[in-house]
C-alpha cells in the first residue's frame, strides 16, 4: 500500500502553505480594505458636520437639533442613569420577547415541516395571521395584558414567532432526500436522523430566522413602549417628542440605532462561525 | 449476502407521462460475488441501485436480500451513490467517521479507523476541510472511505471511480480490488468504463438502452488475486475487453444514428 501511495503524493499541494504572491495580494486587499474604511468613517464625519453647519443656519434648530445637542443629551442621560434605567427595560422585553417567540417558532416549524398533515391543516390559518401587520396586535394585547413589560414581549414575540417559525419550516423542508437516505442507509434511527441531518441542515434557516428578527424583536418592543408605557426607550422617545424636545428624541433614536447595530454585529459574527461550512 | 432480483422494473411519472426506467430484470448476485453492472447512460442502474437499497420501489417484481424482501430502507447494504451524499456540514473526517458514530463506536476505536481510511484515500492533508473545499473526485475519495470504513456486509458502488484521473483511479481500483480479496464481501459496481468491470469483476452484467434489461451476462474468469496496475496487457484482459466492446457497440452505434 506504501508504494501504491507513492504515486500520487507528488501531485498535491500541502493547503494552506504561505507564498509571496499570497502575501503581496494579502498586503493589497488590507490597503483596499484600510481605504474602504477611511471613506466609511469619511461619510459619518461629512454628515455629522452638514448637520451642524445647516442647524440654525439652514433650517430651525427646533426641528432638526443639533449633533453637539443630542451629544451632550446622552452624555447627560449616560451620567444620570436614565439612559441605563430605560434601555433596560427595552432591552428586557425585547429578550423575553425574541426568546419566547423563536422558541415557539422553533417548535410549531419544526413540527409542521417534518408532518406533511400538520402542514395540511393549519397552512390557511397561519398564512391568514401572517398577512396581518403584527403591529396591529399590539392594542389588544395592551388590553390583555396591561401597560407593563407583558404587553411588550408579547408584540415582539408575535413578529419573532412568525420570522422564526417560516425559516424553521422553509429549512426542515429543505433537507436534501439523498442526505436522509443516505444517513439512514447508514444506520440512522430517527433520533439520530433528526440530531445530525435534519438540524443542521435546517440550521441555516433557522439562523437567517433568527438573524432577520432581533431587530423586529427590538421594533416589536418599541412600538409597545410607543403606545402605552412609562418606562424604555421607546417612552422616552414618545415623550420627547410630545414636548417639542428634539435633542431627546434623535438621542433615543440614536440609541435604537446603536443598540440594533451592535446586536446585529454580534449574530453577524455567530453565524460566519456556526455556518462556516458554507461556500 | 445474496440478492435475488426478480423480476424487478421501473417506471417513474413525470409530469402525467410514464418513464420506462428499466423493463423486468431477473438476476441472482451470489452472496461474495464481484459484479459490475456495464451499460450506456441512462438505461437503469442507478435505479437499480436505489431499488437494491430500498430507497424507490420496484414498480414491478420485487428483490430479496439475504432472504428478505426489500420493502423499504435497507440497511444491510453501503451505497456509495452516484450523487453526493456527503454532509456539506461535516468535515471530511467527520464524514468518515458518521457511520461509525450512528453505530456507537468508542471514540478512540474510530479515530483510528478514520486515521486509516484517510491515509487509503491520500487524504490526511484534507481531514479537517468541508465538502465546499475538495474538489469533485475528493469528495468522491471521502465517499469511499466512508463506505468501507464501517465495513458493510453488502456494497453498492455507483461509478465511484468516475470522477478521478486515469492515474488516481487505477490506485483506487487497487485498493478496492485488496480489499475484496481480502473480506469477499458482496459488491455491486456501475461503471461506463468496459476496462474498470473487467479488471474488477467476477462478472460483467450488461444492459441494453433505456428501457434497460439485462443484455447479456459475462464471467471474467481472470485468476486472483490481480495485479490491477498490469492486468491490462493480459491477453485475456484483452479477449474480454473486446467481447464486451461488441455486446455494447450495436448499443453505441444506434447512439451515434440518432445523433
Ligand atoms: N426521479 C426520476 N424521475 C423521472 N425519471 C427518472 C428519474 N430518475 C431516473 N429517471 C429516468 O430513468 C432512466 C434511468 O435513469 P438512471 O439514473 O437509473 O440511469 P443510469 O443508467 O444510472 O444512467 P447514468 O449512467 O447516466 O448514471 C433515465 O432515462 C432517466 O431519465
Ligand atoms: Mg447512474
Amino acid at each position: 500500500m506504501t508504494t501504491r501511495a507513492g504515486v500520487y503524493e507528488a501531485d498535491e499541494f500541502a493547503p494552506g502553505r504561505p507564498s509571496a504572491a499570497a502575501a503581496a495580494h494579502a498586503a493589497a486587499e488590507a490597503r483596499r480594505h484600510q481605504v474602504l474604511m477611511a471613506l466609511r468613517v469619511l461619510v459619518g464625519v461629512v454628515f455629522l458636520a452638514f448637520w451642524e453647519f445647516a442647524s440654525d443656519r439652514l433650517i430651525d434648530a427646533f426641528f432638526v437639533s443639533s449633533p453637539v445637542a443630542v451629544g451632550g443629551r446622552l452624555w447627560q442621560w449616560l451620567s444620570d442613569g436614565t439612559l441605563f434605567y430605560h434601555l433596560s427595560f427595552t432591552l428586557t422585553a425585547t429578550g423575553l420577547g425574541f426568546l419566547l417567540g423563536s422558541l415557539i417558532g422553533f417548535t410549531i416549524g419544526f413540527a409542521l415541516g417534518r408532518s406533511n398533515d400538520l402542514a395540511t391543516i393549519f397552512d390557511p390559518y397561519i398564512t391568514a395571521i401572517y398577512c396581518l401587520p403584527k403591529i396591529a396586535l399590539a392594542p389588544l394585547f395592551i388590553m390583555w395584558f396591561g401597560i407593563g413589560i407583558e404587553s411588550k414581549v408579547a408584540v415582539s414575540a408575535v413578529i419573532v414567532f412568525f420570522l422564526v417559525f417560516l425559516n424553521t419550516y422553509a429549512g426542515v423542508r429543505d433537507v436534501n432526500p439523498v442526505h436522509i437516505h443516505a444517513t439512514r442507509i447508514m444506520g440512522a434511527g430517527e433520533w439520530q436522523l433528526l440530531r445530525k441531518v435534519i438540524l443542521p441542515s435546517a440550521a441555516a434557516w433557522v439562523f437567517t430566522g433568527l438573524k432577520v428578527s432581533v431587530p423586529y424583536a427590538l421594533i416589536g418592543a418599541v412600538v409597545g413602549e410607543f403606545m402605552s408605557s412609562n418606562r424604555g426607550v421607546g417612552f422616552l422617545i414618545a415623550q420627547s417628542s410630545a414636548m417639542f424636545d428634539t435633542a431627546s428624541t434623535f438621542a433615543g433614536l440614536v440609541v435604537l440605532a446603536v443598540v440594533g447595530a451592535a446586536i446585529n454585529g454580534g449574530l453577524k459574527r455567530l453565524e460566519r462561525h456556526v455556518l462556516r461550512w458554507r461556500a | 449476502m445474496a440478492i435475488e432480483i426478480e423480476g424487478a422494473a421501473k417506471r417513474y411519472l413525470r409530469r402525467g407521462r410514464e418513464i420506462e426506467a428499466l423493463a423486468p430484470v431477473t438476476l441472482t448476485i451470489e452472496d461474495g460475488a464481484f459484479v459490475a453492472f456495464l451499460g450506456p447512460s441512462g438505461c437503469g442502474k442507478s435505479t437499480m441501485l436505489n431499488m437494491i437499497a430500498g430507497i424507490i420501489p420496484p414498480s414491478d417484481g420485487r428483490i430479496v436480500h439475504d432472504g428478505r424482501v426489500v420493502d423499504g430502507i435497507n440497511r444491510r447494504v453501503g451505497y456509495m451513490t452516484q450523487v453526493d451524499s456527503l454532509l456539506p456540514w461535516r468535515t471530511a473526517e467527520d464524514n468518515i467517521g458518521l457511520p461509525l458514530e450512528l453505530q456507537g463506536m468508542a471514540k478512540p476505536d474510530a479515530s483510528a479507523r478514520i486515521d486509516r481510511m484517510l491515509n487509503m484515500v491520500k487524504l490526511e492533508q484534507f481531514r479537517r476541510h468541508f465538502p465546499v473545499e475538495l474538489s469533485g473526485g475528493m469528495r468522491k475519495r471521502v465517499a469511499l472511505a466512508q463506505v468501507l470504513a464501517y465495513d458493510p456486509p453488502t456494497l453498492l458502488m455507483d461509478e465511484p471511480f468516475g470522477a478521478l484521473d486515469a492515474q488516481l483511479k487505477l490506485v483506487m481500483q487497487a485498493e478496492l480490488t485488496a480489499i475484496w480479496e481480502e473480506s469477499r464481501k458482496t459488491v455491486v459496481f456501475v461503471t461506463h468504463d468496459i476496462a474498470e468491470a473487467v479488471a474488477l469483476a467476477d462478472r460483467v452484467v450488461v444492459f441494453t438502452t433505456r428501457p434497460g434489461r439485462v443484455q447479456s451476462v459475462h464471467e471474467i474468469d481472470l485468476p486472483r488475486p490481480r495485479d490491477i496496475f498490469r492486468i491490462r496487457f493480459d491477453r485475456r484482459f484483452q479477449e474480454l475487453y473486446e467481447t464486451l466492446w461488441s455486446a455494447l457497440e450495436p448499443d453505441i452505434r444506434r447512439e451515434e444514428d440518432a445523433a
